[in-house]
């Protein structure tokens, strides 16, 4: 019985300490902790290039992050891209004349929507689009331009 | 002079009858799973007990130093991009999504597989087994199944202890031996580790769980009964298991990245 009752407790302390390590494994390896969820209100941007921005990149204002791209798609009519985001519901005083831009995390890292608040009165609510949008740079073009200008010169 | 023809030709079938007979042995294992845990917990709780508490010594001592091998590895290679604040996000998917799973696996065959697949052996080798059948006890439901139970029950907790252990080894190295700064560490890790990949892993531990244990119980039951019987199933285990799993983690990881 006592030896019974010491592969029990062995058992229990074992699953005990698996359950403990899969909760440590899902909450504090991932980022499931700042994930916004469904809780929050989503806007729209339209930009004439999106880059390398992907879905789930995140939304900043002055380097905070307040929310996350939820779709990217493009739209044939107006010929330009949509991208639509979450924003967490704690940031709802956001400035409608606000300005978003694609910015770049690093030399090697993600593009992320940075925005820049404007001065109107009025806020950002659910659905509404921002007026004012800076596309991504694209290293290219941006050769393309810094080699012409050399060229010029001489 | 066909003769080596002939030896493949045997070989072939003798493949094709051992995939055959297993498949059988997993249905005959399944159909009595429910009723053993139902009326027998108790047997079950004893193999979790043999098959996960006795495996965690090798299980921290292992998981610790693949975490501290990876964050020396890991800071090496990312320091030569100027990236070894990335080490958080670079050991926890490395061990997640892959090396947790595999590695608990081939560690579980070793320590826990033997096990089985040598006690089944040798009662069987006793005689103990037919024994069992002459008094009208299913050998399969009473020794079979709790073994295999057990095995299924430990494997996805042993993984997830191998991978907590293995993070703070390669937090151990990073942090504290090569200076990485530890709150990038940890951002990194949250901003680029993902539920899913973390589940990733867990469907991966479940089904090693399946596959090693139903190995393991299958070489002990089918062995031949004599000593060295009893120490070829016991290899046997170890071989299959660790064929078995790399084959089908190449298979899972297509599967689950999709």
């Amino acid at each position: 019985m006592k030896q019974t009752r010491a592969v029990e407790m062995g058992a229990g302390l074992f699953v005990l300490l698996g359950f403990g390590a899969l909760f440590f494994l899902i909450t504090q390896t991932t980022g499931m902790s700042n994930e916004i969820g469904n809780k929050g209100y989503t806007i729209t941007a339209r930009f004439e290039n999106v880059g390398d921005l992907k879905v789930r990149a995140p939304v900043t204002i002055s380097g905070v992050t307040i929310g996350r791209v939820t779709r990217i798609a493009y739209d044939p009519e107006r010929m330009n891209a949509v991208v639509e985001m979450i924003i967490a519901k704690q940031y709802e005083q956001l400035p409608a004349d606000s300005e978003a831009a694609i910015l770049t995390a690093g030399l090697i890292g993600g593009q992320y929507i940075g925005l820049t608040p404007g001065g109107s009165e009025e806020w950002l609510e659910q659905g509404s689009q921002i007026e004012f949008t800076q596309s991504a740079v694209v290293l290219e073009n941006l050769i393309g331009k810094f080699l012409s200008s050399v060229g010029g010169t001489n | 002079m066909k003769d080596w023809l002939y030896e493949i030709r045997d070989a072939i079938k003798a493949f094709v009858r051992t995939v055959g007979e297993l498949t059988l042995f997993f249905f005959s294992i399944a159909m009595y799973t429910p009723r053993t845990l139902v009326k027998r917990p108790g047997l079950v709780v004893k193999q979790v007990f043999n098959s996960g508490t006795m495996s965690m010594t090798i299980i921290l001592t292992c998981g610790l130093f693949v975490g501290m091998v990876l964050g020396l590895q890991g800071f090496d290679t990312l320091q030569r991009f100027g990236a070894e604040e990335a080490l958080g996000t670079f050991a926890t998917l490395s061990l997640v999504k892959e090396l947790g799973p595999v590695l608990t696996a081939l560690l579980f065959a070793g320590r826990a597989g033997t096990a089985l697949a040598s006690e089944i052996g040798l009662m069987r080798a006793t005689d103990q087994l037919a024994a069992m059948e002459m008094m009208a006890v299913d050998p399969v439901r009473r020794i079979v199944i709790p073994r295999f139970l057990g095995g299924v029950v430990a494997m996805p907790f042993l993984t997830a202890i191998f991978n907590m252990i293995a993070i703070f080894g390669a937090f151990l190295v990073g942090v504290t031996f090569m200076g990485v700064d530890q709150g990038a560490f940890w951002s990194q890790m949250h901003a680029n580790v993902t539920v899913a990949d973390v589940s990733q892993g867990v469907i991966k531990s479940l089904v090693f769980g399946v596959v090693a244990s139903l190995l393991a119980v299958y070489q002990g039951y089918t062995s031949v009964p004599t000593a060295e019987g009893v120490g070829r199933a016991t290899t046997r285990t170890v071989v299959t298991t660790a064929i078995t799993v790399l084959i089908l983690d190449y298979l899972l990881t297509a599967t689950l990245i999709g």
